[in-house]
């Protein structure tokens, strides 16, 4: 089963339901790329507001409570690493999501280290985006670690390491049972491909091949078939969801 | 032509004065010593024969008396003039009794009678004042007696030496001179073909190269060794050249395809399902070629070399584990039966992260080109200097004349320009490895190819 991916409508988040609407602050001096990611957000239901340089962006940061900050590393006034540490040391405990040009694992390095919380090198797509955002934002949901997950009639002991579907157990390889729990924590959000590689097999890099498809191919063959409901959807030029349609 | 100026700004004439002024400085030296000895054998040996002399005269007044000493003194004074023995006996009062001496020395003798005297004008060659050596003795306070030699020959011998230090200490500097000339001026001419090449390339000639004589030399190992830079230069702007080509072509082109199907799409009605799939195919090619451009970035950075600042020890077994684990589910789906071997655990310092992508790289390609029913395999093996991560299959294989090729950016064969990729794939590989310290070795599975990186421990 596929889902369109269209960012016209709210996808993910707000499945569950009405909540308020998020704040999202832009610090990025490119005009264009900050109108485009303010546009492709409010289209998905975010209200954002954007700033041009690194002192403005970190006043506006302090100042009011964002859900989450999209941060360019360079930034004229103030470079974005200084931004985040600089608003780390006020006690904001804001999601930092980096943009940046600089794609050297070390450059990422440096930039989680600085109290970043994801990291994403420019050029991206913006469903990228998005779901990394959505991502960041319900990690700080369920701040606490749960250790029961459940999505529909799925559910998940990650202590006891047993995965159960109407009751009944599905034996799973342990690369699998990571891959379920991190599609678990995320459900009813888009996790990309490179989200999935970054966090299942901790590596960064681009596959060329669908090595990741293959993976979750068979991961779904063990989830969904033989139930009438399929909870592991694919989302077209996007990547992957899992979610009990209600 | 060297002027005086240019001569002594040479740095190999100042070496040349240089090892002038020690030579004669040598010369010098070694004519004091042959100097030393040579004068101080030949006054040993006047001094043992005026000795002898005595010793003689001695015996004879020990037997005949005074009577027998003045005979034996006579006589010996008489002998041809070539003995240049002196003798003179006085009286108390230093008046002559006999001897070929007219008069007493004034001169005052040492402690042991040992006395240098003139006697008189020389009477042979070269004139001057001849000196001669001797040993006086008091013959029971009656009689003197002076028995000596002369020692014209040791002045002779000792002048003969200084001349020829002279002439030897001129001959080194006029040979020093020449030679200090026609050496600066053949290292001159060596060291002005490399500046005249190195000027010639800096105004554009790229190739021009600095002729090697072909003696093995110091100087032909240094144009052997600048010739090899420019040829590792040219063929960097050559690659640069390349790449830029490249992009124009590989990137120009895709972009084109974008910019005429946008095209197209406007003249569709908005609404349609036609025009959902245009934008749609055309975010998957604006994809590719954020693809290309990662790519390609990865590979600038590898190149750059600037990631070896953060090496840390990497389990290849681990690393190995990790690309299997990923792409064993693909093989599979494809047919293909999948191996993976190691010999044991090894780490090297190295990038994780590139290092990963690199083997990933291989495997991919490995899936992409095995036949259907076809064996991937990747093995890790080492010894005690290398290690070795090997990636093969049975696809098609890449023949032996197109290997070096397919490491440069962008190079597909013409058999695998229908398969998806970018041609950058070991560009990466090549430019990791090279990275690490290594290289990349592409070889014959027979059939198939079989990429290996081969590591520095």
């Amino acid at each position: 089963m596929t889902i369109e991916a269209h960012y016209d409508t709210a996808l993910t988040t707000h499945a569950e339901g009405p909540e308020r609407i998020m704040r999202v602050l832009v610090i990025e001096d490119d005009a264009e790329t900050a109108s485009y990611i303010a546009k492709g957000l409010g289209e998905s239901g975010y209200a954002v507001d954007i700033a041009n340089d690194g002192k403005d962006g970190l006043l506006m940061a302090v100042g009011e409570d964002y859900d989450i900050a999209v941060v360019d590393r360079m930034l004229p006034g103030l470079d974005g690493l200084s931004l985040v540490e600089t608003l780390r040391r006020t006690g904001k405990h804001t999601p930092i999501l980096f943009l940046s040009a600089l794609g050297g694992v070390d450059d990422r390095v440096k930039g989680l280290r600085s109290g970043g919380d994801d990291y994403l090198v420019k050029p991206f797509a913006f469903s990228e985006l998005l779901a990394r955002i959505e991502a960041l934002l319900r990690r700080r949901g369920n701040a606490a670690v749960e250790t029961l997950l459940r999505e529909g009639d799925l559910e998940m002991d990650v202590l006891a390491r047993i995965v159960r579907r109407g009751g009944e157990q599905i034996p799973l390889q342990p690369r699998e049972f990571k891959l379920l729990e991190y599609l678990l924590r995320h459900a009813g959000q888009v996790v990309t491909r490179t989200m999935l590689l970054e966090h299942v097999w901790g590596y960064h890099f681009d596959p060329q091949t669908n090595v990741i498809d293959v993976h979750i191919s068979r991961l779904r063959q063990k989830v969904d078939r033989g139930y009438d409901q399929p909870l592991l959807h694919t989302v077209r030029g996007a990547g992957y969801m899992l979610r009990a349609s209600s | 032509m060297l002027d005086g100026r240019q001569l002594l700004r040479s740095s190999i004439f100042r070496i040349a004065l240089i090892y002038l002024c020690l030579f004669s400085a040598s010369v010098l030296v070694l004519g004091g010593i042959i100097y030393w000895i040579t004068v101080g054998s030949l006054t040993r040996q006047i001094d043992a024969t005026i000795d002898a002399e005595i010793t003689g005269l001695a015996e004879q007044f020990d037997q005949r008396g005074l009577l027998g000493l003045i005979r034996a003194i006579q006589r010996r004074s008489d002998q041809t003039p070539d003995q240049r023995g002196l003798y003179l006996l006085t009286d108390r009062n230093y008046a002559p009794l006999a001897g070929n001496l007219t008069r007493w020395p004034d001169i005052k003798p040492s402690d042991e009678g040992w006395i240098t005297f003139p006697i008189g004008e020389a009477s042979g060659e070269g004139g001057g004042i001849d000196f001669g050596r001797g040993r006086v003795f008091d013959l029971g306070g009656w009689y003197h007696l002076l028995v000596g030699h002369d020692i014209r020959e040791r002045l002779f011998v000792s002048q003969m030496i200084r001349e020829s230090m002279a002439i030897g200490v001129a001959i080194v500097i006029g040979l020093s001179l020449i030679g200090g000339v026609l050496m600066s001026r053949t290292l001159r001419r060596q060291i002005d073909a490399i500046n005249r090449t190195s000027r010639e390339i800096m105004a554009g000639d790229l190739a021009r190269r600095v002729p090697i004589a072909g003696s093995g030399d110091e100087f032909d190992q240094l144009a052997g060794n600048l010739n090899a830079m420019l040829d590792k230069i040219e063929q960097l702007l050559a690659g640069v050249r390349q790449v830029s080509d490249n992009i124009a072509h590989d990137l120009r082109s895709p972009l084109t395809r974008l910019r005429s199907r946008l095209e197209l799409t406007l003249l569709q009605d908005s609404g349609s399902e036609a025009y959902r799939l245009a934008i749609e195919n055309t975010i998957a090619e604006a994809d590719k070629l954020l693809q290309t451009f990662n790519a390609l970035l990865d590979i600038a950075q590898a190149e750059a070399g600037a990631a070896r600042r953060d090496f840390e020890p990497i389990d290849l077994a681990a690393l190995l584990d990790d690309v299997a684990e990923l792409y064993e589910p693909a093989a599979e789906e494809r047919g293909l039966g999948f191996e993976a071997t190691k010999q044991g655990a090894v780490e090297i310092p190295g990038d994780r992260e590139l290092l990963f992508q690199a083997l990933a790289n291989l495997v991919d390609n490995a899936l992409k080109f095995a036949p259907e029913g076809g064996q991937v395999s990747v093995a890790l093996s080492f010894d005690q200097a290398r290690v070795r991560l090997c990636v093969s299959d049975n696809g098609p294989g890449i023949p032996a004349e197109y290997r070096d090729k397919v490491r440069q950016r962008f190079y597909r064969l013409e058999a695998s320009r229908s398969t998806p990729g970018s041609g950058l794939g070991l560009s990466l590989v090549a430019a990791v490895v090279e990275l690490h310290g290594g290289r990349l070795e592409l070889g014959d599975n027979e059939p198939g190819l079989k990429a290996t990186l081969d590591l520095p421990r």
